[in-house]
C-alpha cells in the first residue's frame, strides 16, 4: 500500500473511536497487573486487616453478655467492612492523588481515551482486590473465630448488596478526597487520618457499646458504620441485635444511607475531580 | 485525508496568558504549515511551554485565537485528540509495566494506531521492549515518551523541550528520530532553548522572548535579516585591543590599512553567527 492509501485508511478509521466499556476492561486488566507487580505493596495491603483482626480478636475474646456471641466474632464483620473501605477509599484516595501529582492523569487526558474508561479501570481493580480481601478475612473468620457462613440465600443477598454499595460509596469518596492532598508525599497522611478516625467511631476497633453516643452519631453520617452494621447482620446470630444502637440490624436504613452516599459521592466527584493539579493550571 | 497544505496546521493570533501578575504570553502570533518542523526557540521563562500547553488543550488562555488542525484546542474532541501527539516535558509512564505493554496499551486508545512493534523499533527500544520502565535510563524513557506520542499516528506532534538533560550523544540520536518522523510527513512543533537544536531540526523557527515572537523565518534568513553588520577587531601599537561594530567593514579595514600603512596587527573581521542574532533578539547579549 502506498503511504497515501495508508493515510486514507487511517482517516476512515478515525471516525470509529474505541468504546469506553472495552477500554475500561483493558484499563482494569492493566491496573490489576500493575497492582500485583508491586509485590510488597500487595502483601502488606492484604495482610493489614488480617493482622488487625488477629490482634483484636485475640485480645478481646470473652463472651459478650446476653448476646450469645464472643467479642472476637464482632471483629470479623468489622474488619471486613474496614477491608472494603481500605481497598476502595484508601487505595483510590492515595493512588489517584499520586497519579495526578506525577502527571499520569494529564498524560491520559492528552490521548483520545474516554474519561469513563479510566474510572471503569479503577472499579475493576477495587472489585478484584476488594473481593480478595473480603474472602481472605472471611476465611480467617470462619476457621479461627467461630463465624459461620450464612446458610440462607437472603443473607447472601444482603452480603452482596452491602459489599457493592459500600465499595461504591467508599470508592467515590476516595476519588473525591484524592483532590485534597497538595502532593503525592502528603497523600497517605491526608487519606489515612479520616479513615482511621472513622474506624474508631464506626465500631471497627472498639465495640459500639463502648463508644459515646455523640461519636456514634458522627460516625453514622458516613458509610463505614452502616457497612459494619450490615455485615454484622449477615454474619452474627440475631441474638446479637441487642448490642446495636437501635436494637436491630436496620437493613433498610443501611441500604438507604449507603445508596445516598453513592449518589452524593458521585456528585462530589463530578464537582471536584481534576485531571491535573491546581498549580498546573 | 484532510490535507492542510493550503491551511496552517497551527494558527495562533494574539495569544495571551497571565498567571497572577506575571504575563507569560503577551500577544503571540504563530503560523505552522502542514508537514514542516517548526522550532519555538527562546530562553527559559519566555512562554514557550505555556504556549505549547495551550495548543495541547491542557491550559486555558486569556485571549487570542487558536486553531490546531482546524479546531480550538480548548474544546478538543476525542477525534481531535487522536490526531495530535504530545511528548511531555516530564515523563510519567507507569514504572511497573514493560515498554511493549505500555506502547501496546496506548495504541488501544486510538482509532488507527501505528504498529506498536514498528514504533518501538522507530525509537530504538527493540532491545528494551520487555524491560520494565523503571529499569530504563533517562534517555530511553524520553524515547518511550516519543513512542507514546506517535503511537496514534498523529498529524501533528508537539514536543516540549524534548532533549533537556540529554548528553550530546543522546541528543544527536534524538535528532535523528525527529528527522525520521519529519520524513514520514508528520508536522512537528518543538520548543527548545538550545539554538543548535533549532538550527539542526527546524525548517522554520520563531524566536520568543517575554511572551512574544520577535523574529520568525528560516534559520539562514534570520541570520541574514538580523545579523547585519560585522565586528572589526585589531590591536593598537600600544597593545590595547580595539573593536568596532560596523555596517561597512571593508571601509573600516581600508582606513585602518591606511593608518597603519600596511599590515594591521591582530586584525579579525567577524560576521554575527545565528547565536549572536539569537542573543541580540532575546536581549541576552550583555549576559555573554
Amino acid at each position: 500500500m502506498t503511504t497515501a492509501a495508508v493515510r486514507e485508511a487511517r482517516e476512515e478509521a478515525r471516525v470509529r473511536l474505541p468504546g469506553a466499556w472495552g477500554l475500561g476492561l483493558r484499563r482494569g486488566a492493566l491496573e490489576i497487573k500493575m497492582f500485583f507487580r508491586q509485590r510488597d505493596h500487595v502483601v502488606f495491603t492484604f495482610a493489614f486487616p488480617v493482622v488487625l483482626l488477629f490482634l483484636f480478636a485475640s485480645i478481646f475474646s470473652d463472651d459478650v453478655e446476653g448476646a450469645g456471641i464472643k467479642a472476637s466474632q464482632l471483629y470479623v464483620p468489622a474488619m471486613m467492612a474496614a477491608g472494603i473501605m481500605s481497598t476502595s477509599f484508601q487505595s483510590l484516595g492515595i493512588s489517584i492523588a499520586v497519579e495526578r501529582d506525577e502527571k499520569v492523569l494529564r498524560r491520559l487526558r492528552g490521548t483520545p481515551m474516554p474519561p469513563a474508561a479510566y474510572f471503569l479501570g479503577k472499579i475493576w481493580l477495587i472489585l478484584v482486590t476488594g473481593l480478595m480481601e473480603t474472602a481472605l478475612l472471611l476465611l480467617v473468620g470462619t476457621t479461627l473465630y467461630d463465624v459461620e457462613l450464612p446458610s440462607d440465600a437472603g443473607r447472601w443477598f444482603t452480603f452482596a448488596w452491602v459489599f457493592v454499595l459500600g465499595l461504591t460509596a467508599c470508592a467515590l469518596l476516595g476519588i473525591a478526597i484524592s483532590s485534597v492532598p497538595e502532593s503525592s508525599k502528603s497523600a497517605s497522611s491526608v487519606v489515612v487520618l479520616p479513615f482511621l478516625v472513622l474506624q474508631f467511631i464506626s465500631g471497627v476497633y472498639i465495640s459500639i457499646g463502648t463508644i459515646p453516643d455523640w461519636m456514634l452519631d458522627v460516625g453514622a453520617l458516613f458509610p463505614l458504620k452502616w457497612m459494619c452494621q450490615g455485615l454484622r447482620g449477615v454474619f452474627l446470630p440475631d441474638s446479637a441485635q441487642v448490642l446495636e444502637q437501635a436494637g436491630g440490624w436496620e437493613f433498610g436504613r443501611v441500604a438507604l444511607v449507603l445508596g445516598a452516599w453513592c449518589v452524593g459521592g458521585l456528585l462530589l466527584c463530578l464537582l471536584t475531580f481534576r485531571w491535573k493539579h491546581r498549580r498546573d493550571g | 485525508m484532510t490535507t492542510h497544505t493550503n491551511d496552517l496546521a497551527v494558527d495562533v493570533r494574539g495569544l495571551r496568558k497571565r498567571y497572577g501578575d506575571v504575563t507569560a504570553v503577551d500577544g503571540l502570533d504563530l503560523g505552522i504549515r502542514a508537514g514542516e518542523v517548526f522550532g519555538l526557540l527562546g530562553p527559559n521563562g519566555a512562554g514557550k511551554s505555556t504556549t505549547v500547553e495551550i495548543l495541547q488543550g491542557n491550559r486555558d488562555r486569556d485571549a487570542g485565537e487558536v486553531s490546531v488542525l482546524g479546531a480550538d484546542p480548548a474544546h478538543g474532541t476525542r477525534a481531535w485528540r487522536s490526531r495530535v501527539g504530545i511528548v511531555w516535558q516530564d515523563e510519567s509512564a507507569p514504572a511497573e509495566l514493560t515498554v511493549a505493554e505500555t506502547v501496546r496499551h496506548f495504541a488501544r486508545y486510538y482509532p488507527a494506531p501505528r504498529d506498536p512493534a514498528e514504533v518501538i523499533a522507530l525509537v530504538g527500544l527493540e532491545a528494551k521492549a520487555d524491560s520494565r520502565i523503571k529499569a530504563l535510563s533517562g534517555g530511553q524513557r524520553r524515547r518511550l515518551d516519543v513512542a507514546l506520542g506517535v503511537i496514534g499516528g498523529p498529524e501533528l506532534l508537539l514536543l516540549d523541550e524534548p532533549t533537556t538533560g540529554f548528553d550530546p550523544a543522546a541528543r544527536r540520536q534524538f535528532w535523528d528520530l525527529i528527522r525520521k518522523l519529519a520524513v514520514e510527513g508528520t508536522t512537528i512543533l518543538l520548543t527548545t532553548h538550545y539554538l543548535e537544536e533549532a538550527e539542526a531540526l527546524a525548517d522554520r523557527l520563531a524566536v520568543v522572548t517575554r511572551g512574544r515572537v520577535v523574529a520568525t523565518g528560516e534559520p539562514a534568513t534570520l541570520r541574514e535579516r538580523f545579523g547585519t553588520g560585522a565586528t572589526v577587531e585589531w590591536t593598537e601599537p600600544d597593545g590595547t585591543a580595539r573593536a568596532v561594530r560596523t555596517d561597512t567593514p571593508t571601509r573600516t579595514v581600508a582606513e585602518l590599512a591606511h593608518r597603519f600603512d600596511g599590515e594591521i596587527p591582530g586584525l579579525t573581521v567577524t560576521r554575527p553567527t545565528l547565536e549572536d542574532v539569537y542573543l541580540r533578539l532575546t536581549g541576552q547579549e550583555e549576559a555573554r
